[in-house]
Formats: structure tokens, sequence, C-alpha cells
């Protein structure tokens, strides 16, 4: 390894491609710290969503006129273009949904529904963000199964020597996130699905903190759903994937019905069209499948090595960098072990919402709050962080910026 | 900010006053067997508090509050329970109409006597997001004060 040369990025230029990132904010240059609410869109995610309402608008696959086949060509390369991404054995697995949040609603409604009987266990974890927890409530709550759940150690990673007890011959799915949204601990899926599967249960991958950041092979990882949003990746809000495994997805009721997702309809009864269509009820978001593509081409184009190796610096630079700041903590894991560039802060004396506001004031924008996992907060005995987050854009100065704020934010309440 | 110094709208927001009654708080702590008990929580961020009066012949005799949150909404409660000791239910709903005229930019409302040290939150006018932190404490008093009203039948 040490002899390979770390492919590199050229941050100016691949700032310049973020219009959003070209602004000043409360009279001093943007500091964009909140990827991991949403991320920014380069250019090449606006021209596409531009360039198809411009030229290719039309419904998908119903029309038999050239705008129609364009925008169905489209909208069905963006689908193969995510299952080249996702290395998912066909694109037939890639479903089309809102976002991270609908695709495990999918998940939990159509086989949670079909296959939780009374008794049954969903094992989720302490981490989770409530869109990958209160779908899965709801779903125990209709059949009866019961949600137990891995807790973490006081570095925030997860206790896998938990996962051991906690898996039974009750366990049906295990339901975890890829990376913590709060914490940024880079939870060790792999293991966890060999031994979920050795168990006899399923495993989702709420991805929406890894797709942008980790390397993603369905198939490496061995999960059996994994799920993602696009704006989270620099693509449109309102856009998202669900990949499950095709003979899983195969054997699920729909989720929605609709147009789009029928073979034959009778005023009685129907039947269903094939994957992933049976999952696509209704008009779907074409442009923003075919944004979605853009952007994951665009992060192909910048190369993820040079990405994910920046973003790796960034988090080391952080930790060290944010240690100098007087009585601020940064929650979970440390710079040795695997974790993104997500920074929950606490800073003695000064609530997260006095954060957010005074580091605004410096153009400064972290997200304060329960960050949708308040069962965490509640573990880590907070009411609220302040979340600082970056991206493949995001530099070492900034982080500098972030960090002298942080001690102004102190002096303004010592 | 610019770098170290802060700029004139958050050194309005962030006074003396308002960082005195958020590092010592005035009024925190439990009333035994109060006429008003309301827990309220501030969804979108998670503070939460619970506020009890004692209201002895329409006038508030005692007021005490508990909970976690930032220092506009410790300080906003702070002062708003020291301001209704002695004041009539009257009294109290008339200054919580006048915090929130406050809390809209209304100048005359960040100006009125009645409001004392309350007065000092004036700034949070120009933070729209943190008004529902400041506003945490009085919707409290305003349910608290509704439901003492339906039990007595008044």
């Amino acid at each position: 390894m040490a002899t390979v040369a770390r492919p590199s990025l050229d941050l100016d230029s691949l700032r310049r491609e973020f219009p959003a990132l070209q602004q000043d904010v409360n009279g001093r240059p943007l500091v964009y710290l909140d990827s991991a609410a949403t991320a920014q869109r380069p250019r090449a995610v606006l021209e596409a969503l531009r360039a198809f309402y411009e030229h290719d608008n039309a419904n998908v696959h119903r029309g038999l006129y050239e705008l129609a086949r364009r925008a169905t060509d489209a909208y069905e390369a963006a689908r193969v273009t995510v299952a080249r991404f996702l290395n998912a054995p066909s694109p037939a697995e890639v479903v089309w949904v809102r976002g991270t949040t609908e695709a495990i609603n999918l998940v939990a409604a159509s086989w949670g529904g079909a296959n939780l009987r009374a008794g049954d266990e969903i094992l989720v974890t302490v981490l989770e963000h409530h869109s990958n927890l209160v779908p899965w409530q709801l779903v125990a709550q209709r059949t009866g199964a019961v949600l137990r759940s891995v807790d973490i150690d006081d570095r925030g990673r997860l206790r896998l020597d938990q996962l051991d007890e906690l898996l039974t011959d009750r366990t049906r799915i295990v339901a975890v996130g890829h990376a913590s949204n709060a914490l940024g601990t880079i939870n060790p899926v792999r293991e966890i699905a060999d031994r979920a599967h050795a168990a006899g249960a399923l495993v989702l991958v709420d991805g929406a903190q890894g797709a942008a950041h980790l390397p993603v092979d369905v198939q490496a990882l061995g999960c059996d759903f994994y799920a993602f949003s696009g704006h989270k990746v620099g693509g449109p809000m309102g856009i998202g994937v669900l990949w499950g495994r095709r003979e899983l997805l195969d054997a699920m009721p729909p989720y929605q019905g609709g147009g789009e997702m029928i073979a034959r309809v009778e005023l009685q009864q129907s039947t269903w069209a094939e994957l992933p269509h049976k999952f696509e009820a209704g008009t779907p978001n074409v442009a923003g499948a075919v944004g979605l593509a853009a952007a994951l081409d665009f992060w192909d184009a910048v190369g993820r090595e040079a990405v994910q190796a920046h973003e790796d610096a960034l988090a080391r630079y952080a930790l060290d960098r944010l240690r100098d700041v007087p009585g601020l903590r940064v929650l979970g894991p440390d710079s040795t072990e695997a974790r993104t560039a997500v920074f929950s802060l606490a800073l003695d004396g000064v609530h997260p919402h006095d954060i957010a506001t005074i580091l605004d004031a410096d153009g400064i924008a972290i997200r304060a709050g329960h960050h949708c996992a308040q069962p965490l907060m509640r573990r880590l005995g907070v009411p609220a962080t302040a979340r600082a987050s970056c991206f493949a854009y995001t530099t070492f100065e900034e982080i500098d910026r972030l960090a002298i704020a942080l001690e102004a934010a102190g002096r303004i309440f010592a | 900010m610019t770098g170290n110094q802060p700029t004139p709208q958050l050194a309005a927001l962030y006074q003396e006053l308002i960082l005195d009654h958020y590092k010592r708080p005035r009024r925190q702590g439990q009333i035994e067997d109060p006429d008003v008990d309301i827990h309220m929580m501030n969804t979108s961020c998670g503070d939460e508090v619970r506020l009890q009066l004692r209201v002895v012949d329409d006038v508030v005799r005692d007021a005490r509050f508990q909970g976690t949150g930032c220092s506009i909404s410790q300080a906003s409660l702070s002062m708003m329970a020291d301001l209704l000791v002695g004041k009539t239910r009257a009294d109290a709903l008339a200054l919580t109409r006048r915090f929130k005229e406050m809390m809209h930019g209304d100048t005359d409302a960040a100006r009125d006597r009645r409001l004392g040290d309350l007065r000092a939150l004036a700034g949070v006018a120009a933070y729209p997001v943190r008004v529902k932190c400041a506003m945490l404490g009085w919707n409290a008093l305003e349910e608290g004060l509704r439901k003492l009203a339906e039990e007595k039948g008044v």
C-alpha cells in the first residue's frame, strides 16, 4: 500500500463546480458544514436537471413518441448507473424511491408486513436515525413483532459482543446504518451481515451517510437491502434508491398501488408489473433519477478514492485541531477508528443552539439539535449536540475557521 | 462575527443580562402541590421545560421551573418566572401578549417597562429561528393558565 501514490483532489477546481459554495454569508465566505443533512450540488447535476426539463421532458414507459422515448431511456440509463455504483447484480433490483426514509418504510411495510409474526424480532441499534427506527416500530405494532437494539460503547462503536446475544432464531431482520449521522461511526456491515445471516436474519443497511463517503458494493457488504438518498451524494432532493436482492423483492407485495406498477388490472383485482416497476406506482421523479445519475457520474470523474482519502485526512486533521479548543469535546470514535468526517460537538457551558447562532454570524453553517437520533442523544446523556459534517469540497482552512469560531463562542459564554 | 469580535447584532443577542440569567437562573426548582404544573417540549431541538405556579386568589404567589435548553430559552424562563410573582392571571396573559409582540419585532413592546429585564431579549427578534426558544416558557405559561381556568371553571 505504501508504495502506491494516493490519488489527490484538486480542491480549488472541485469547489468551483459547486455554485452554492461561491457566496458570502453574513459578510464572510460561506463555510458549509452541514453536508450530512444535505450536500451541495455540482453544476453537472443542475445542468442535467435543466437539460432534462428543457429537451426530454415527458412521462416514462407510456408514450410512443420521441420525447417519451428519450425520457424513458434517460430514466432507465440512470438506473443502470446506480446499479453499477452499487455493484448490484441487476438494474432490476434498483427501485427508485423518494429517499432513504421511503426505502426503509417500503421494506418495513412490504417485507415486514408479509413476513413478521408476533414474537419475531427486529434488531436495530441505538445509533439509528429515526428513519431506520420508526418504520420498524410501525410494523412491529401492526404485527406483534418486537424491537431490540444493540448498544454502543463509550466511544460510540456498536457493541458487537451484544450482537451475538441479541441474534437469536427469533431475529428476522437487522436494520443498521452504514455510518452514524450523528457520531460518524462506520459500522462493520460485512461482519454484522455474516453474523445475522448465520442466525437466519436478513440485513438492511441505511446508507444515507454511507453512499457519499464510503465504498458501496452491496455484494461485498453482504447485505440484503441497501437504501440511500440522492441529495446526500450531491443529487437532487426527492429521489433515492432501494436496492434489494431479487428473490426478496420478487416475493414482496407492492408497497403502493397505482399506474406503472401493474400488469393487468380488472375491477376487482390486478397483477403486478415485473421488477423494479412493481414498486414504482405513479409518475416517478424522472428528473431526479437523471440528476442522481449525474451526481454519481460526477464523483466517478473526480475519483471516489481521492474523495475518501481527502475526507479521511480531514477527519484526522479536524479531530486534532478541535482538541485545541478549550472546553470542547468531540463525541464518538477517535482518529484511529473507522469514522466519517462528521463531528458531534459539546462545548462546556454553551448550548448547541447558541453555538449554531454564533457560528452562523461568522458564515459557518452547522446543525444543532438531536439529529433525528433522540435515543442516541439519551444514550449519550445530552439533549442535543452541535454537528459539523464535511464532504469532498470541505477544506482544511474551513476546519480552522470552525475551530476559531468555537473558541469565540466559548469566550462569549465564559 | 469577524474573527474575534462579535457583530453588533450578535452582541445584542448575547447581552450580559441574558448570559447572567442563563448561568445563574432565578427561580429554578419545584413547588410542592402546585396549582399549575406544565411540561412543554420544543420538538425541533429537544429542549424541555417544566413550569410550576402557585396561584392564590388569582395572583401568582410563586413560580418555579426546571429544564434544559439554550441560553435564550433559559434566560427567558428565568426572567419570566421572576416577573410573574405578584401578577394576576390577567396580568400574566397581558405580559405574554406583550412579549410575543416584542418577539415579532414590535419596537414599542421592546420599550415597554412592564416587561422589565425581558426587554434584553428584544434582539432575539432579529433571529427568527430563535424566537421559538424565547417563547418556550411563555407557551408553557399560556397552556398552564388555560388549564387552570378550565379546572376552576372560570
